[in-house]
């Protein structure tokens, strides 16, 4: 019996060195097959508690499991540390060098053309107002260009329009391009019975090029149609928009008497320079007016129950003065470079709530 | 329109300074476009005399001199080198620290080659009077008395130069006169009245008949036609202060007769002619040109008329262009005695179709074609007659006078009411009569109910919004209160349209695909037009501004392609830009459509351009934009799976490589593909480009569901998957295979996925492929028995053998 035990302080002690001279996890598990395993030493220990006369075999049964439970958690604690040392091992081999490029990807590539950023503000801002979005054709008639609009032919109106026109039709007739997006007037006020509020951007174009004029350019018409509004609403219009739209709480503006044949009041309106930045100047921004009579009798409206207001204003202009960009020729050029940098993120969603411009 | 703060105080009794005239006169109307002010830029140069000329110690061509620059003051000592330095010459002289705007510097103290110079004296040329720089200014030697004062004062030079911009409703604006008229009336004083005249009309009758030989239907061309001749004058220059009144203009003075009727013109909007009477061959008359008639104008160029154009002639032919310009034979000279005069009512509407016809812009035109003052033909003559008597003497005949001025009466039926009602600005009555007076309106009756009667010289005034006009811009426009537009309900509802909204849409997701947008040229080149289907002649220019913008284009690709190119041209090559706007088939409003196009080239491709160490872009192929075109589709609520895909691109694609997306045999809904090799040699752009065009209008109408989303179904079950390879002929389109085989069973089958296509090896030599598809089966209620899925998958390939004659891959 006391040899017994004594075998089995030994085989202990025998085994736990064994555990913890395995080099790895393969030397481990052979270790472990041959304690633990079937035919292993522990387990053939348990196979001789038949032949012990029963007053031993509780005691010699408990000392084995003691010792199977030790040897257990010996197997275990090596495996954890052999694992441990074998990732640090595989870790050591695994390095990328994470300062190599990655691609930014075409989120970070993908650019709003500045005009179509600046008119998304525009609409932001005019929707609140209540004012919809209406379209015309860039080719026009006389008629819907220049007679509905009260201008009528050999008027030197006219000829400050410096228009394209198409050849001359069999019976004379001729078509052009649009010189204004004033036709989207006609074309809204025949269709639609007021109360009427819009909003009419799009293509013009005029026989013109230099620095600043581009035979093609955006114009955004405003035309509002009812029974009361005047010039204090076409105003105040005009003031909030610009407020709006520069994103300043304050804008200086200057209204000035002018003339154009298809209002009447006519002003043009300057805005202080404050609002981008360089005070001291005034910039001419728009033209407007009160609804020429006659234009309104043109759309079979009569003037004396209908009234209302229009503007006209340059959606290239108010991209350059409110993106400090220099030259309007760039707008048309397909550019790569230019767009890249005075275009907008598509993210760029101008909302009036998240604001037109961050 | 220029003119001087001195000559606008001829009419206008005025205290105030000329920034503040300048200001009023922006505000209501008269934009002014700049003042000069020579006494900003010339008040330091000084009238000095030349006391001592002596040679310069050191240099051959200088003089020292000693200057009198003011009375009793010391002499100041001058390095000149103008060789007509001389003692005794009155001339000019600027201070050290004068700007000299003639050679833009600023006289610093130095010395010249070691005599130190106190100032300068100056030549015309510096001073920017005139060209001449040959020497300093030679004054008369009388000026010496003058020797102290400011040059610009002694030479009435000191006179502010005011340039109005006037909009073409304005003739009366086009003399000065008319200008004192708004400013008086806006509050900036007085308008003087008329001066009075000298006896101008003579005893003698005008020998010089006047006809006006037009048809009843033409006789508005020519009304009136005032004239008188005034014998024996003396002409010559003009008096000084005419000069520089025309010359502040920017008119160059001619001959005092000359010379009256450009001040006249200027002075009163009144433009009239002088003919040397002894070049006159019997009656004057006014009528139509003739076809194959022609004349040398002033300015020295020939002319040919037609029988649209009114001209004024004599029994030897023609004299002039009625209203525009005169005749280089008859025009007066300083030889001239004896003059003609002509002032005349002039149709705008013929005046300005000639004048664009012939291609004459002149002073006479620009106020003929505005409206001239209809009564305005004699008081002009007499006031032409009036300066001439005063310049060039001589002996005035009666005037005569054919015809009779075109005056149609205005009177407007006005209720002050409506001034508030279109400006909402509130004015008393009084203001209003007030304002309409001064401006040269008659008001009648009670203010419910005025007549208003229009000035003859006010042809742009109509109807009773110009009268609102009239009184809002002098009474000023700050005076009317911003006014809150109403709100049309509560919280601002969506306003854009469906298809504005799929525009915005398309735009920003193109963007989020690595697109750079881009905005083109409405009209390209013609040759390009037509190559794209389009340069029909309806849709060319009639005057285009070059041939590189000639004909509207039918797509959008020429212009990006063209942009390709510049960008290459500037080292970018791989490009990939998109447009989103509008193109023509025809010239009517729906023939314009709205398209989205974009176009890769090079490398670029969603991931990435170029090289990469991990791996490189390849060159760009059709799949790169058909996936564009299926994204954008998906972003607009269309299912492209859904649509067709055919081979019919147009011929601009390459015709292997392309495809044409379509709802039915008619509704095409974007094209892509690579560009073809000849198009893109035709356009000189690199090869590899692929594009595509959505055409935004043909897109079914997105079907208004319920806000609320269906109730999401899934399943617990797992799904299934096959793999099933076949091998069928060449030409055989995956999507044939694809389509059969999710056809076979649509409640079970999920997804039929193509990953991999073979056509190397035996398979080529058979003109076979072999296209392996993955399909995933979801199971709804139970699990499905090996059963079921080899029924099914039986089922697919009998399908897809009868739909593509194809076989199971052994």
């Amino acid at each position: 019996m006391t040899e017994t035990r004594t075998d089995l302080t030994k085989l202990e002690s025998d085994l736990l060195a064994e555990i913890s001279g395995a080099g790895d996890l393969a030397a481990l598990d052979a270790v472990r097959v041959s304690t633990l395993g079937k035919k292993g030493r522990v387990s053939e220990l348990m196979s001789k508690l038949g032949s012990l006369p029963p007053e031993e075999r509780k005691s010699f049964g408990q000392t084995v499991n003691i010792l199977k439970t030790k040897v257990a958690e010996a197997l275990d604690a090596r495996k954890s540390d052999l694992e441990a040392a074998a990732l640090d091992e595989r870790l050591k081999t695994e390095r990328a060098d994470v300062t190599l490029p990655v691609r930014l990807g075409p989120v970070a590539e993908g650019r709003i053309h500045p005009v179509s950023q600046v008119l998304d503000e525009v609409i932001e801002i005019f929707a609140d107002m209540g004012f919809s979005v209406a379209e015309g054709p860039d080719i026009e008639t006389d008629e819907m260009n220049f007679d509905k609009l009260n201008i009528p032919a050999e008027h030197p109106a006219r000829q400050d329009h410096d228009t394209f026109y198409f050849s001359p039709k069999a019976d004379g007739s001729r078509l052009l391009l649009r010189t204004h997006t004033s036709p989207v007037q006609i074309r809204t006020m025949v269709s639609q019975k007021p109360p009427i509020r819009i909003i009419a951007p799009g293509r013009v174009y005029r026989m013109d090029s230099d620095q600043t004029h581009t035979p093609m350019f955006h114009q955004v018409e405003g035309l509002v149609i009812d029974e009361t509004t005047h010039m204090g609403h076409l105003k105040w219009v005009l003031q909030e928009f610009c407020k709006a739209f520069f994103e300043v709480d304050e804008v200086k503006m200057r209204f000035r008497a002018s003339h154009f044949p298809f209002t009447e009041p006519s002003m043009e309106v300057d805005i202080g320079a404050e609002a981008i930045g360089k005070p001291g100047q005034w910039l001419e921004i728009l033209g407007c007016g009160m609804v020429h009579p006659n234009v309104l009798r043109n759309c079979g409206l009569d003037p004396e129950k209908y009234q209302g207001f229009a503007f006209g204003v340059g959606l290239d202009r108010l991209t350059m003065l409110k993106y400090g960009i220099p030259d309007l020729r760039s707008f048309f050029s397909g550019d790569l470079k230019w767009l890249s940098h005075y275009g907008f993120s598509m993210l760029d969603v101008p909302t009036l709530g998240g604001g037109l411009s961050s | 329109m220029k003119f001087t703060l001195s000559w606008l105080k001829d009419h206008l009794d005025t205290d105030k300074s000329v920034d503040e005239l300048a200001t009023t006169l922006s505000a209501i109307g008269l934009e002014v476009e700049g003042v000069e002010d020579p006494a900003k830029m010339l008040g330091a140069f000084k009238i000095a005399r030349i006391v001592e000329a002596k040679k310069h110690p050191n240099a051959d061509k200088l003089q020292v001199v000693q200057v009198e620059i003011a009375k009793g003051q010391p002499l100041m000592e001058v390095v000149c080198g103008a060789p007509n330095a001389r003692a005794g010459l009155v001339s000019v002289f600027a201070p050290l620290g004068t700007y000299i705007p003639g050679s833009k510097i600023t006289l610093e103290k130095k010395p010249v080659r070691g005599v130190v110079s106190n100032g300068m004296m100056c030549s015309a040329a510096e001073l920017e009077l005139s060209e001449e720089s040959d020497g300093i200014l030679d004054l008369p030697a009388e000026w010496a008395d003058k020797v102290g004062e400011a040059y610009i004062d002694a030479a009435g030079l000191n006179d502010p130069i005011i340039e109005v911009k006037l909009t073409p409703n304005r003739p009366d604006c086009t003399g000065v006169r008319g200008i004192a008229r708004d400013l008086a009336a806006a509050g900036m004083g007085t308008l003087k009245p008329e001066p009075k005249l000298g006896a101008v009309e003579g005893k003698s009758e005008c020998p010089i008949d006047i006809k006006l030989e037009f048809s009843k239907e033409t006789a508005n061309a020519c009304p009136i036609f005032a004239g008188r001749l005034v014998k024996g004058v003396k002409n010559g220059p003009s008096p000084a202060w005419v000069q520089n009144r025309l010359k502040a203009a920017g008119l160059r003075p001619i001959n005092a007769l000359v010379d009256v009727t450009n001040y006249i013109s200027l002075d009163r909007g009144r433009p009239l002619h002088v003919y040397d009477a002894d070049k006159l061959r019997g009656a004057i008359r006014a009528r139509l040109g003739k076809a194959g008639e022609n004349f040398v104008a002033l300015d020295g160029k020939e002319y040919a008329v037609d029988d649209t154009m009114c001209v004024i002639a004599d029994d030897n032919g023609l004299l002039g262009l009625a209203g525009i310009m005169g005749g280089e034979a008859s025009g007066s000279t300083e030889a001239t005695t004896n003059v003609f005069i002509e002032s005349a009512y002039f149709d705008p509407l013929r005046t300005a179709a000639t004048g664009r016809k012939v291609g004459l812009q002149t002073d006479a035109r620009y106020r003929f074609e505005r409206g001239v003052d209809p009564a305005s033909e004699r008081p002009g003559l007499d006031l032409a007659t009036d300066m001439i008597l005063q310049f060039c003497g001589g002996e005035p005949t009666k005037a005569k006078v054919a015809g009779k001025e075109p005056i149609e009466e205005r009177v407007i039926p006005f209720s002050y009411a409506r001034v508030e009602k279109l400006s909402g600005v509130k004015l008393t009555d009084d203001e209003i009569a007030k304002t309409l007076k001064a401006l040269g309106f008659t008001v009648a009756g009670k203010p419910d109910a005025a007549k208003v009667t229009v000035p003859t010289w006010r042809p742009d005034v109509h109807g009773s919004a110009d009268l609102v006009e009239e009184v809002v811009r002098i009474a000023g426009l700050d005076r009317i209160p911003a006014t809150p537009l109403p709100r049309t309900g509560g919280i601002t509802r969506a306003v854009l349209t469906d298809k504005q909204k799929r525009a915005r849409r398309a735009r920003r997701l193109l963007a989020t695909r690595g697109f750079v947008e881009a905005v083109t040229w409405s009209f390209i080149p013609k040759e390009e037009a037509t190559h794209f289907g389009g340069g029909a002649p309806e849709l060319d220019l009639g005057n285009p501004i070059s041939v590189e913008m000639s004909s509207m284009r039918p797509s959008l690709l020429p212009g990006l392609l063209t942009a390709v190119t510049r960008n290459r041209n500037r080292g970018a090559s791989d490009v990939a830009l998109f447009e989103l706007g509008q193109a023509y088939r025809g010239e009517k409003p729906e023939d314009q459509y709205l398209s989205a196009a974009g176009v890769r080239a090079g490398t670029s491709h969603l991931s990435g351009a170029g090289r990469h160490w991990d791996g490189n872009a390849k060159p760009v192929d059709a799949f790169d934009v058909k996936a564009d075109v299926f994204a954008a589709l998906f972003s607009l609520g269309v299912d492209p799976t859904k649509a067709q895909i055919t081979r019919d691109a147009p011929h601009w694609y390459h015709p292997g490589r392309s495809g044409a997306l379509k709802l039915g045999p008619k509704t095409v809904l974007a094209y892509f593909g690579e560009i073809h090799p000849a198009t893109l040699k035709a356009l000189d752009v690199e090869a590899p480009v692929s594009a595509f065009e959505i055409f935004l209008d043909a897109l079914p109408p997105e079907k208004k569901k319920s806000r609320a989303k269906p109730a999401l179904a899934v399943s617990d079950l797992l799904p299934v998957t096959r793999d099933l390879a076949f091998i069928v002929p060449k030409d055989v389109p995956a999507g044939d295979v694809v389509k059969a085989a999710a056809n076979s069973d649509k409640v079970l089958i999920r997804a039929v996925n193509v990953f991999d296509v073979f056509e190397g090896g035996s398979l080529a030599a058979e003109g076979k492929k072999s296209i392996a598809i993955e399909v995933t089966l979801q199971p709804a209620t139970e699990t499905l028995t090996d059963q079921a899925i080899e029924t099914i998958t039986q089922k697919i390939i009998t399908d897809v053998r009868k739909a593509t004659g194809g076989d199971l891959r052994s």
